[in-house]
């Protein structure tokens, strides 16, 4: 099926992007009483997106991978306008979006369409399918003709696989299944020829036998119509079927970007190889201990200093930003392993209040308990150094005494990685950067 | 398959919405039915009464004679009265009759200005939200804090004196007192639809608020709507008696008002008269106990948490034989993967 | 199995009550798990699983019905009071829920939850000896000590539902009935909760019910697996012996339909699950079967036993005395393509 002429315009560039996003930062602000005792840099703010800077070429498929908090919605909500950006510019075919009113905003919504992930959610449940895919259409009122209003809406349900079209129209989504109500879904979306679609978790709510359908129609839309895709997942197995490049995200910003072979391949960053391990295999024979990172995503409100994933990062060195968050969560986790146990407690009373180290800072003064002297914590921790010297978090520590009556404790300087190539894709890693 | 309709689209649209709303009415079944019925039955009776009074009713509602001949005064219920008469040898069963007529104008007027008023004020409010929500929220709670009645009252006191119709004066001092129900009720569902994922999809489709409003918040949010103009209209019927008990409201030289007549009765009564107050009384009771019929009905039947519990009375079909042989034994040749 | 099975199903079926007839959600099913044993019950939307699962613990909502046995160390829950059951509930029977928040207090602490549950069901333990055992099992969870005061809402989703392992846990239930645990996680934190649910036989000896949807999971955690479908288990066996070869068409086209970061090919199966108010006749998957014997229209499969011990309702693997005359010859059916998922 030939899609419809689109409207003249400017011819563009063929080598300009589609999408060219600069320096984008999407900060939200929290309002609640249980921040009010930490004190960062910005205490309060979650820095949803905090500096990405990426093309969308046309015709390409680009997968964004991140967990939650990773950003990576926020990102696509930004590009569809339904989130505002703090800073940063958005040009869409050559032409700056950030700043637009909702009125500007809405012609350009015909170039920017979105599948979401519940399929359930997507429709309203008052409407049927025939109008929801055809009241993209009537809102810009580009078919004022009832007939050929319905057999476009016809033809797009063929070609969306819900065929016979005809017998969709006056169905409601509760008729339908998982997979047919995405479908009607990305044909509302295609209806009007869209340039760009951003698709956020498609198949995820899908059961696997219908997955591979779903992604099957993407691709094929994607020939037909000459779309250009933003895929946003979690999912780096489906990633790879459908993505040409791949970003990887971590705490609003992109740690790893490079051809889709090239990730795969070669992993550079240590939180690209973590989230490949970490998919499960359905091979018995294969499943092996994975070596997972451990934690999780941290609040973005107040994100680890340096690099955000060196408190997880099993190649942590000195530059990696440590900090005093980090010999908290060395002497919680500890305590946690050793659950139970009474040394736990003891151990506890003599290191004091934790609370204190709540304060992200590289200068770590820890101030002994009444009774207590500053070198038994410095020997406790000699003792921890002793049973595991190969934690990268000893690497950070540049120097451990006792001063008076506090433990002075120094990390090295924390530096924020930039991404920089190395072989074909751009990480933002030390390991690449810096000399260990 | 799909037939061009010649009907507009927007009216296709509400037809459609209408069929799909009716459809779990028509298939109530057990305690719901009952009350649906006889709720609905009740206030269709008083509705006749209502609508043909001056066919229905024996004597005008302050008629005191006919052809000349005075009624008698605080005569016994029976004969050309069956319900008595009042002290003012006004027919009872006729009051009582053309009473039924006022009080449905004046609830059904209340109805409509409250939905009116209440209904888009909530849309509204809850899917712009910012200042006019706020403003309009800790108005509607200051309203709401009020007892109804006392609202009601002062209102129609108000309005009493520049409001000639009773009937008006009535309905809009109930609307008052009613408009913040709906509006909260509506609000708060509009703020929950506001962040599905249709809405947010219809935002990125590029559709204009309105539109958003009208098509894809309005019809998901009016469900519950309907049962509670029932129960408020039951509420209304005993505030404007409320109202007409204490003397404010409609007059008397207006129209018949069963708040009214009770009152009158109560004096009656100390000297052994009954009928001039109960019968009244007995016409408030019923028809609120009616019209709470029908909202009750009306929840058990589109409150899909009350519809499942009648479920459940099935059977299990007893094992066929085939199911009996899940593990046939093993024999030498058999059962082995080909 | 030598000793007797932990939770023995056998005829199984859970009815749920509608305004026609009822919706068939869980239709003859027999399964066992031994001491410590981790099953996996894999199945997609509307087959049954989370049905069952629910069946099992007595946790059925209204209008649905439950009938054959469900037997717990050999007594039969379903014939039980529904009292009884509920003091089972805990320290036998353990569950835990996909969404960890809903079912968290959100105005208790995380140890008010933990004093009150051991409270409840080992009244004779001392607080302190509560608090020890508290700690110590959300210390094999990965929660720090240090946060055992805080509240549900301070806990990310991922730790949020290692307490509510730890709170199903802390009981050391006989079995543990584990519905879609990880599917709202991120990939990273699934493994690491994967991890310890596989442990639990090391840690505490308990057997484990894994009710999920993906295939990547039941290899890497489950010992048994058992595939569900249209509410019936068409396939039963060792998770080695079922990946390895599959014996039912439709383990075989969901395994070839799963993405994994090996798949070069996009495989679906056509179709979608049946109704099951009123499901296909004979065998349940023939609309759908790419090996569909006109036998299988006719008739219900009988339960066969293979060489492993697999089980598998499936033509396929006969018994052929029972199979008619030409009921051997291959069906011919274009799938409805309006029935396409």
């Amino acid at each position: 099926m030939r899609p419809e002429p689109v409207e003249a315009q400017a011819t563009p560039a063929f080598d300009e992007p589609l999408v060219s996003i600069r320096d984008l930062r999407t900060y939200y602000t929290i309002r609640g009483s249980f921040l009010d005792r930490l004190v960062g840099r910005e205490a309060g703010i979650v820095r949803a997106v905090d500096g990405i800077s990426l093309d969308i070429r046309r015709g390409e498929v680009l997968g964004l991978v991140g967990e939650s908090g990773s950003g990576k919605t926020t990102l696509g909500r930004a590009l569809l306008g339904l989130v505002p950006a703090t800073s940063g510019t958005i040009e869409l075919e050559g032409r700056e979006v950030t700043g637009l009113s909702e009125r500007q905003r809405r012609v350009l919504r015909r170039r920017v369409q979105v599948v979401f992930q519940d399929p359930h959610a997507s429709l309203n449940p008052a409407m049927t399918i025939g109008e929801a895919v055809a009241h993209p259409l009537r809102i810009h009122g580009l078919e004022r003709n009832r007939e050929q209003l319905r057999r476009r809406v016809v033809d797009v349900l063929d070609r969306c696989g819900l065929a016979p079209g005809a017998d969709f129209l006056d169905r409601y989504p509760s008729d339908l299944s998982g997979g047919q109500k995405q479908r009607a879904v990305i044909a509302r979306a295609i209806i009007l020829n869209p340039a760009l679609l951003v698709a956020d978790e498609p198949v995820s709510m899908l059961d696997m036998s219908v997955r591979a359908r779903v992604l099957e129609l993407m691709l094929s839309l994607k020939r037909d119509f000459e779309l250009t895709y933003l895929y946003i997942t979690h999912d780096l197995a489906t990633a790879r079927l459908v993505c040409d490049r791949i970003a990887i995200m971590y705490l609003g910003r992109i740690v790893e970007i490079g051809p889709a072979d090239a990730i795969y391949a070669d992993p550079k960053h240590p939180y690209t190889q973590a989230l490949l391990r970490a998919i499960p295999e359905p091979d018995p024979t294969r499943a092996v201990p994975r070596d997972l990172p451990r934690g999780e995503v941290p609040d973005a409100a107040l994100p680890p200093l340096g690099c955000p994933f060196h408190p997880r990062c099993p190649h942590a060195f000195e530059p990696c930003g440590w900090e005093s968050r980090d010999l908290r969560e060395l002497l919680e986790s500890r305590w946690t392993r050793l659950a139970g146990d009474p040394l736990v407690e003891q151990e506890q009373a003599l290191v004091g209040d934790l609370g204190v180290l709540a304060r992200p800072t590289p200068e770590v003064r820890l101030p002994a308990p009444r009774g207590r002297q500053a070198e038994e914590i410095v020997a406790l921790l000699d003792r921890i150094r002793a049973e595991a010297p190969d934690e990268p978090f000893w690497r950070g520590v540049e120097r451990l005494t006792a001063e008076g009556s506090h433990v002075r404790l120094d990390f090295h300087m924390p530096k924020e990685p930039l991404l920089e190539r190395e072989g074909k894709a751009d990480v933002a890693c030390h390991l690449y950067t810096e000399p260990s | 398959m799909a037939v061009a309709s010649r009907t507009a689209p927007g009216r296709r649209f509400v037809g459609r919405r209408l069929r799909r709303l009716w459809s779990p009415i028509a298939h109530t079944q057990g305690l719901a039915r009952v009350m649906l019925l006889s709720g609905a039955s009740i206030t269709l009776f008083f509705i006749v009464l209502a609508f043909f009074a001056r066919w229905i009713a024996p004597y005008g509602f302050t008629q005191y004679a006919a052809h000349g001949v005075r009624f008698p005064q605080l005569g016994h219920p029976g004969g050309v009265h069956p319900f008595g008469t009042t002290v003012e040898s006004d027919d009872v069963l006729s009051r009582v009759i053309w009473g039924a007529q006022t009080e449905l104008k004046v609830v059904v007027l209340a109805l409509v200005l409250s939905l009116a008023v209440g209904v888009p004020l909530g849309l509204f409010s809850g899917y712009f939200g910012g200042a006019l929500d706020r403003g309009l929220v800790l108005l509607m709670d200051a309203m709401f804090a009020f007892p109804p009645l006392l609202l009601a009252i002062v209102i129609a006191f108000e309005l009493g004196s520049t409001v000639s119709s009773g009937v008006v004066t009535a309905a809009v001092a109930i609307t008052i007192a009613y408009v913040p129900q709906y509006f909260r009720v509506v609000r708060n569902h509009v703020i929950s639809v506001r962040e599905e994922t249709y809405v947010e999809a219809a935002r990125a489709l590029g559709a204009r608020p309105m539109t958003i409003i009208r098509k894809y918040v309005f019809f998901n949010v009016v469900q519950n709507v309907p049962v509670l103009a029932t129960l408020n209209a039951a509420d209304a019927i005993l505030t404007l008696a409320g109202l007409g008990f204490l003397g404010y409201g409609v007059q008397p030289t207006q129209a018949a008002e069963w708040g009214y007549d009770v009152q009158r009765g109560l004096s009656d009564a100390t000297n052994g008269i009954w009928w001039t107050g109960l019968f009244p009384g007995m016409a408030i009771v019923v028809l609120v106990t009616g019209i709470t019929l029908l909202g009750e009905g009306l929840n058990e039947t589109t409150n899909p948490v009350l519809r499942r519990r009648r479920f459940g009375r099935f059977d299990f079909e007893p094992v066929s034989p085939m199911f009996a042989e899940v593990e046939p034994p093993l024999q030498p040749d058999e059962g082995l993967g080909e | 199995m030598t000793t007797e099975p932990v939770l023995q199903l056998r005829n199984l079926r859970v009815y749920y009550g509608t305004s026609g007839r009822p919706v068939r959600a869980v239709d003859d099913v027999s399964l066992e798990i031994g001491e410590s044993e981790v099953v996996g019950l894999v199945g997609e939307s509307g087959c049954g699983k989370s049905t069952l699962g629910r069946g099992i613990l007595g946790l059925l909502p209204e209008g649905a019905r439950a009938a054959g046995e469900v037997n717990y160390l050999g007594r039969n829950l379903l014939s039980l009071p529904p009292k009884a059951v509920r003091r089972l509930r805990g320290p036998e029977l353990g569950l835990v829920f996909q969404e960890p928040m809903t079912r968290l207090n959100p105005l208790l602490r995380i140890s008010a939850h933990f004093r009150e549950t051991l409270r409840l069901h080992e009244p004779q333990l001392t607080k302190e000896q509560a608090r020890r055992r508290s700690l110590e099992t959300l210390g094999r969870m990965g929660i720090p000590p240090t946060r055992f005061h805080q509240y549900p809402h301070e806990f990310s989703g991922g730790m949020r539902q290692r307490i509510m392992i730890a709170l199903a846990l802390v009981l050391r239930p006989k079995l543990l009935v584990a519905d879609e645990p990880t599917t709202s996680l991120d990939v990273i934190v699934e493994g690491q909760i994967l991890a310890l649910l596989a442990d639990l036989k090391r840690n505490f000896g308990t057997a484990l019910l894994l009710i999920t949807h993906n295939l990547g999971i039941v290899a890497e955690a489950c010992d048994r697996m058992a595939v569900m479908y249209a509410g019936k288990i068409v396939e039963e066996g060792t998770v080695r012996g079922v990946f390895a070869e599959p014996a039912h068409p439709y383990t075989r086209e969901l395994l070839r339909s799963t993405i994994s970061l090996d798949t070069t090919e996009l495989h679906s199966i056509p179709g979608a699950p049946p109704n099951l108010v009123d499901p296909p006749s004979g065998c349940r998957f023939h609309p759908r079967c790419p090996n569909a014997m006109r036998v299988c229209v006719d008739q219900v499969p009988i339960e066969q036993r293979l060489a492993d011990g697999r089980r598998v309702q499936c033509w396929l693997h006969g018994p052929s005395q029972r199979v008619p005359a030409g009921g051997e010859a291959p069906l011919e059916q274009p799938v409805g393509v309006a029935d396409e998922a």
